[in-house]
């Protein structure tokens, strides 16, 4: 069984017991836990089942490499699956589940699978499933869906807070052991600002289990000098549970911390912090991690990585099992036999796939009275949930049992990989060790930045240096070429004094024992969580799913919570075996952010809510709250779509709003509309070539209406320009071209035109503008007194600037709505003050507010057009009727040579034109009117659409715009439109202009 | 070729499956082919694929400078839809569906469509116009789709927020016959029935040059030597400006970076696919159980497979808005693909100034879904040396004409 000792691990505080639950049991740890550490302290080895076969699975590893103790924890707002538990710490009142079984952990259904398992090998849904077509979707795909998955999905909206830090910095080091302390020691001292981040909660990663000295201490009094150290320098900042997520171009880095995972209780802290890091240079110190060994069982419960155990053991005080086979190809798991002798516990033997055992650790365990076996391997693992011994056989043979060793606990090491993830997600290439048996990083093709330099450098275990002397070596070399490549200086110095011991060479194992039978090969597992194993992987080889990424497709290989860290390289080394090709040839899978799984949330931070897209706000937005207005998103803006008053629909405000704005008074919050500032000598040039009109000739004090268009030619935006001065202009654009046209401009100034003489600027926030509008407008301007806006002082098409009302205003006589109409602009300061005004001093002639559908009903009442509606990106303003605001005198504009382009001069084109049905209906929106026949396709054919459709509240009848094949050809003709359901609809072609052709009712 | 079925899995299961034979051959490549297609994706394939099935031709070659199904065919987000406005896109998109839905049973290889439906959430007046548009158009051009309301969106996925505080669900354009597919089984499947027709797939094998005599195709260089051919088919998104340089024509192409992630498996919690164009974001579940999220494309060009975190970001802060519970769900796993885009986001199937290459790209974002119709239609093209109903309109003669086919209607402007 597993248990605690009574010897207290490193890390455990025994004062501070702590109670949490595991599938309703309660249970207990100790304050420096992690869940997994606790799970095994009260002999809970199982704690999961495996994706595919729902096989029992136990803790494996101690950290993020973990592929097995996933679990759900939290309640409602905080519940959250696939938690793992080696990277959970401990804290009171802790609820955990397992995951992936029915009805429980211990008996699970699925695990039919287990026995299923030779009718289910790699690809097998590839192959099945196939016939009768419908079941895939109604009868297997609904099965495999069920039956796939690992934690239930949570249902409640988060209930945490998630925050967002950004970080500039000279050296990034991702890694806190004691590579990272010595790399953030040299550059500290060279005066860089350093940033070095942790996942675990502690400092000194591994060295302080594995012993041995730096300088002449413990390596854990070293780390706690070198932490001392860094303390002191201000320009160093160390923080741990923060996690290296992912590296990006530019010397982007993203860092994870689980502010407050560990105490879920600590008042108003986020839950994790994303950290958003500008870095000079990386420092990659992120170890290695251990490989396991494939052989057959190696996915019982009680099965462990060697150097698992050990963290366990010294860690946590936690004995993994009573009796402990140990089983290897290198020195280091005789660390774990040691460390668990030392604490009193059994190791039975020692199978060591080497044939010779020489080295100092393998001595040392046989002068402790270990039994140690070479050349011998494991031929197979018995038990059931739970090892309950293991078959010993030769490494070279087949497998035929040696021997019978019964135990309740198997340590395995297959050998070490560095950590190279971070080298590699920016394209870091990796170079294979045949000496160590192991990919690390490749010096000569590291991952570069903007300026072609290397952006990275990996040090310690990560860059392959696995003994501690030979890590610290290699950390205060790259430790200076980081500094450097930092913008520090920094002298070569020597490496401090280590001891450790010498390690012998590992031999590189794939297969145990090497000619293993089929029916053993399929139950060697590589990917514990999603079950592959070694025949699967042969499987792939054999049907030819040849490259490495074929074969982690075919197989999943790699594909589960933990990204393969355990099984990746053993699974490319069988299939290199397979293939008969060398392990470089073969190549890894590519490393991909995040390192290990990041919360979705904490990406977003804190702009969710409230915060996700903040609402746009004019200065008038808070009236119409008060005022009841629907409100209807248009970019980042709301804006009212009408104002309903007591008992109204939308639609009958609306009617009302149109009908009170053409018989009285309107008004119209039209601050969202676009502003944008063009100046400079060069202004008039620029927008001769930005319009299709001719906007260099317009004078001070004058507005022009004018049309924007891509360089295809194709419509794209509109607005009334306004000449301030001789280099001044200022051009409205829709509300959602704001930006857009912003950009727009800056985009021909800064690429195309960088020589000219102009400045724009975005002013759309700076004023409020509100539309007076309707037969009333001119009166209520003259009560509210100041400037003359009599058509004489103030005529169709031009503005001035005055005062109204003692406002300081710039008032416009344009007209959207086809009546009489002041657009007034106020500095956004006073925006409320003047509309509070306006509509006080209105009452007397019936004002009214009106929203967007009433300014769209009214526009389209008068046949104008409107961005987005009319067009579409495929609409050029020549079948618009615009041909008069296209300037002839100009060599060019915008859009002019793609206008001449023969498709774009097709009398066959579907051209604007107003449309009536017959019987006074409203036309749906979208309709399409149908022509004769079908195309080569087999598709109705089409003769136009309907682009704007209202019902008119000033003529009472249903009133539409749209597009028609020749359609200004053929006034008075009836078209049919076809609807969703096959019914037609005919409508009447007819001039778009439905209210006022004359304009008598704007210009007066 | 060993038929795939169950009854062939217990067989094999008997002799632990060591009798699988290759899925698909590794042959040398011969000296000639009538016809190379360069680049053995999804679209390459196929094309192959309806070259021998629909046109006889068989003596055909598909070469691949990597692996196959390696480019964006291994790496998007799986959606099948044809709810296409205009009329040519709604044609060929609509006919890749329609093979799919028998792709299995045709190619023996479970490509796993599933027509689980997928719904365009309309999240401003203006795109229910636009959706609603769309339904009409799907009407006369033979799609089935339909507008739906946001309670008929919240029944068909529960997990959506209809009611969210920043963008309401409208409604919504429902396509049922939409759905997914496992993208590497269709490349894979495809190759499996290549092979199996006589025709050679050469992977790890690059073309480094193009031969010409007076105008005309004679062959390819590739790492491997010279390969001649009577046609060549060049179907290499994410780099076919550089295969047309090297063949002497240019393109309107710019390849960029577009995104995508995965979250840790879970239990089934969305039946259906999920598209929200006004927060940029699509969502699906995987038959593993993965929350599949797809992302926006990198506002500047390159090459790297890789893209700008800040469009992660704003892709899942979209999503967990319109999906709270996903906030409590991990990012497992993020990517990238080059995708090549046209002046109007709509692809080229084309002949090209050289009298007997033809082109296919150009798909931008939304390749996958039209694997089969443009297989399909380009092996039309190929075979008759002119392109049929379906390709007609893609052709690059359209740039020049201004016939574009702008698919980007729907996306529109606010006003």
């Amino acid at each position: 069984m597993s248990t605690r000792l009574t010897r207290a691990g490193r890390l455990i505080d025994p004062t501070r017991p702590l109670e949490f639950r595991f599938n309703g049991k309660r249970l207990r740890g100790f304050a420096g836990d992690t869940l997994a550490s606790a799970l095994l302290a009260n002999d809970q080895m199982l704690v999961g089942r495996s994706f595919k076969y729902h096989r029992p699975r136990g803790i494996v590893a101690s950290g993020a490499e973990e592929p097995n103790a996933l679990v759900n924890m939290g309640a409602e707002g905080r519940f959250e699956p696939n938690q793992r538990a080696t990277t959970t710490e401990l804290f009171d009142g802790l609820s955990a589940t397992s995951q992936n079984h029915w009805p429980s952990l211990e008996y699970d259904i699925g695990a039919i699978n287990t026995h299923l398992a030779r009718f289910l090998p790699a690809g097998f849904y590839y192959k099945m499933f196939i016939h009768p077509r419908p079941f895939w979707k109604h009868v297997y795909e609904p099965f495999i869906r069920q039956s796939a998955g690992l934690g239930r999905a949570p249902k409640a909206r988060d209930a945490d807070r998630y925050e967002h830090f950004y970080a500039h910095v000279d050296l990034l080091i991702i890694g806190g052991g004691v590579a990272g302390l010595q790399a953030a020691l040299t550059a500290g001292r060279a005066g860089r600002r350093v940033l070095v981040i942790e996942q675990t909660p502690h400092w000194g990663g591994r060295a302080p289990v594995d012993g041995g000295e730096i300088d002449g201490q413990p390596t854990e009094a070293w780390i706690g000098d070198a932490l001392a150290a860094l303390s002191e320098m201000a320009n160093v900042t160390l923080r741990n549970r923060t996690m290296g997520a992912g590296i990006y171009d530019h010397g982007y880095a993203l860092g994870y911390e689980r502010v407050s995972d560990h105490a879920p209780d600590g008042g108003d802290a986020p839950r994790h912090r994303l950290w958003r890091i500008r870095a000079r240079h990386i420092l990659s110190a992120t170890g290695a991690i251990e490989r396991p060994l494939s052989f057959a069982g190696n996915d019982l419960p009680g099965v462990m990585l060697a150097a698992a155990m050990r963290d366990y053991l010294v860690d946590y005080g936690v004995s993994p099992g009573d009796r402990t086979v140990v089983v290897t190809n290198n020195d280091d798991a005789y660390r774990t036999a040691i460390a668990l002798k030392e604490a009193g516990l059994e190791v039975p033997v020692i199978a060591d796939a080497r044939d010779h055992a020489t080295g100092p650790l393998a001595e040392r365990a046989r002068g402790m009275g270990i039994r140690v076996e070479t050349g011998m391997g494991i031929a197979a693992v018995k038990g059931g949930k739970r090892v309950t011994g293991v078959a010993l056989c030769a490494q070279a043979g087949e497998g035929a049992a040696r021997e019978y060793v019964a135990c309740d606990a198997v340590a395995m090491s297959g050998g070490w990989s560095p950590v190279v993830h971070f080298w590699s997600h920016c394209g870091g290439k990796l170079t294979w060790d045949r000496a160590g048996a192991m990919f690390r990083p490749d010096a000569d093709h590291p991952p570069t930045g903007q300026d072609g330099l290397p952006m990275v450098t990996a040090a310690g275990a990560a860059n392959g240096a696995m003994m501690l002397d030979a890590c610290m070596a290699d950390a205060v070399a790259q430790a200076r070429l980081a500094t450097i490549a930092a913008g520090g200086k920094a002298r070569k110095t020597a490496p401090p004094e280590v001891e450790c011991a010498a390690e012998q060479a590992i031999e590189p194992v794939w297969i145990m024992p090497q000619g293993a039978p089929i029916e053993a090969r399929s139950k060697m597992w590589l990917d514990f969580q999603n079950d592959v194993k070694v025949s699967d992987v042969q499987l792939a080889a054999r049907e030819g799913y040849e490259s490495v990424e074929h074969t982690k497709r075919y197989t999943t290989l790699g594909m589960a919570t933990d990204q393969g860290k355990l099984s990746n390289i053993n699974g490319l080394a069988v299939l290199s075996d397979a293939l008969n090709a060398e392990i470089p040839a073969t190549g890894t899978t590519t490393f991909r952010p995040p390192y290990t799984p990041i919360s979705l949330a904490s990406l977003g931070g804190e702009a969710h809510g409230e915060l996700f897209q903040p609402i746009r706000k004019t200065p008038i937005h808070d009236w119409g709250d008060a005022n009841g207005a629907d409100w209807e998103p248009v970019g980042l803006w709301r804006r009212a779509y009408a104002y309903p008053r007591d008992g109204e629909t939308v639609e009958q405000a609306v009617a009302r709003e149109v009908t009170n704005t053409r018989e009285n008074l309107g008004l119209l919050d039209a601050s969202t509309l676009g502003k944008i500032i063009v100046q400079g000598p060069d202004a008039g040039r620029f927008l001769d070539m930005l319009y299709t009109n001719m906007m260099s000739t317009l004078k001070p004090g004058r507005c022009r209406y004018g049309l924007m268009c891509s360089e295809n030619g194709f419509l794209i935006d509109d607005g009334v320009v306004a000449r301030i001065d001789d280099q001044t202009f200022l051009c409205h654009t829709t509300t959602g071209g704001a930006e857009r046209i912003h950009g727009h401009m800056e985009e021909w100034l800064q690429t195309e035109w960088w020589d000219w003489k102009v400045y724009t600027a975005n002013v759309t926030e700076q004023f409020a503008q509100i539309a007076v509008v309707g037969p009333n407008a001119r009166k209520l301007l003259e009560k509210l007194g100041g400037m003359d806006v009599s058509p004489e002082a103030l005529p169709f098409m031009a503005w001035a600037d005055g005062q109204i009302g003692g406002f300081d205003i710039r008032a416009y006589r344009i007209s959207f709505s086809g009546e009489l109409s002041y657009e007034i602009a106020v500095p956004a300061s006073q925006g409320r003050a003047f509309w509070d005004a306006l509509m006080t001093a209105g009452q007397e002639f019936g004002v009214m507010a009106y929203g967007t559908e009433a300014l769209h009903i009214m526009r389209a009442e008068k046949g104008f057009i409107m961005i987005g509606d009319e067009t579409d990106g495929t609409v050029i303003p020549q079948d618009l009727g615009l041909d008069w605001a296209i300037s002839r005198k100009k060599d060019d504009y915008l859009g002019k040579r793609a206008q001449v382009r023969s498709f774009m001069a097709n009398p066959e084109r579907w051209k604007l034109v107003g449309l009536e049905t017959l019987d006074g209906s409203v036309l749906p929106d979208g309709i399409y009117a149908v022509g004769q026949g079908r195309n080569a396709n087999g598709q109705a054919n089409v003769i136009g659409r309907v682009t704007s459709t209202y019902h008119s509240p000033t003529l009472n009848k249903g009133i539409a715009m749209g597009l028609i094949q020749r359609g200004p050809e053929r006034m008075g003709e009836v078209v049919e439109f076809a609807r969703t359901d096959g019914g037609r609809i005919p409508a009447r072609i007819v001039s778009p202009v439905f209210l006022d052709p004359e304009g008598e009712r704007q210009n007066v | 070729m060993k038929r795939y079925s169950a009854f062939a899995v217990a067989r094999e299961a008997m002799t632990y499956h060591q009798g699988w034979e290759r899925a698909w051959r590794s042959p040398e490549p011969r000296d000639a082919y009538e016809v190379i297609v360069i680049g053995a994706g999804g679209h390459g394939l196929a094309t192959a694929y309806y070259l021998g099935r629909e046109h006889g031709i068989k003596n055909v070659a598909v070469i691949e400078k990597g692996w196959l199904g390696g480019g964006n065919t291994g790496r998007n987000t799986t959606i099948i839809r044809s709810n296409y406005l205009q009329d040519p896109s709604a044609a060929i998109y609509e006919k890749a569906r329609a093979l799919y839905e028998d792709l299995s049973q045709d190619l023996n290889y479970n490509i796993m469509f599933s027509p689980r439906g997928v719904m365009m959430v309309a999240q401003t007046h203006h795109e229910v116009r636009g959706y609603q548009r769309t339904a009409h158009a799907n009407a006369l051009q033979g799609v089935t789709t339909e507008f739906i309301t946001p309670e008929r969106v919240k029944e068909l996925c529960p997990i959506i927020e209809i009611n969210g505080p920043r963008y309401p669900v409208l409604g919504a354009l429902w396509q049922a016959r939409g759905g997914t597919a496992r993208h590497d089984a269709v490349a894979w499947g495809y190759a499996r029935k290549c092979s199996d027709m006589g025709m050679d797939i050469i992977q790890k094998t690059e073309v480094t040059g193009i031969r010409q005599k007076n105008g005309v195709v004679t062959g390819v260089e590739t790492s491997r030597g010279p390969i001649n051919c009577k046609k060549l088919c060049i179907v290499v998104a994410g780099h076919s400006s550089q295969l047309a340089e090297m063949a002497g024509f240019r393109l309107p192409i710019e390849s960029v970076a577009l995104q995508a992630l995965v979250s840790e498996p879970i239990k089934p919690c969305m039946d259906v696919v999920v598209m929200a164009n006004t927060v940029h974001g699509y969502l699906s579940q995987s038959d593993k159980g993965e929350m599949v999220i797809g992302g926006g494309t990198d506002g500047f060009n390159n090459y790297t497979q890789r893209g700008s975190f800040h469009h992660i970001e704003e892709t899942v802060r979209a999503l967990t808005e319109t999906f709270p519970m996903l906030a409590r769900l991990k990012m497992l796993r993020q990517w990238g693909g080059i995708v090549d885009m046209t002046g109007d986001r709509s692809p080229i199937l084309s002949t090209t100034p050289l009298g007997n290459t033809f082109v296919n790209c150009g798909w931008g974002t939304g390749g996958f879904k039209a694997i089969p119709g443009s297989g399909f239609a380009m092996a039309e093209l190929v075979a008759r040396g002119e392109p049929g109903p379906l390709a007609a309109a893609f052709s690059l003669g359209r740039f020049t004409e201004g016939r574009f086919i702008d698919e980007s209607v729907a996306a529109g402007v606010a006003h």
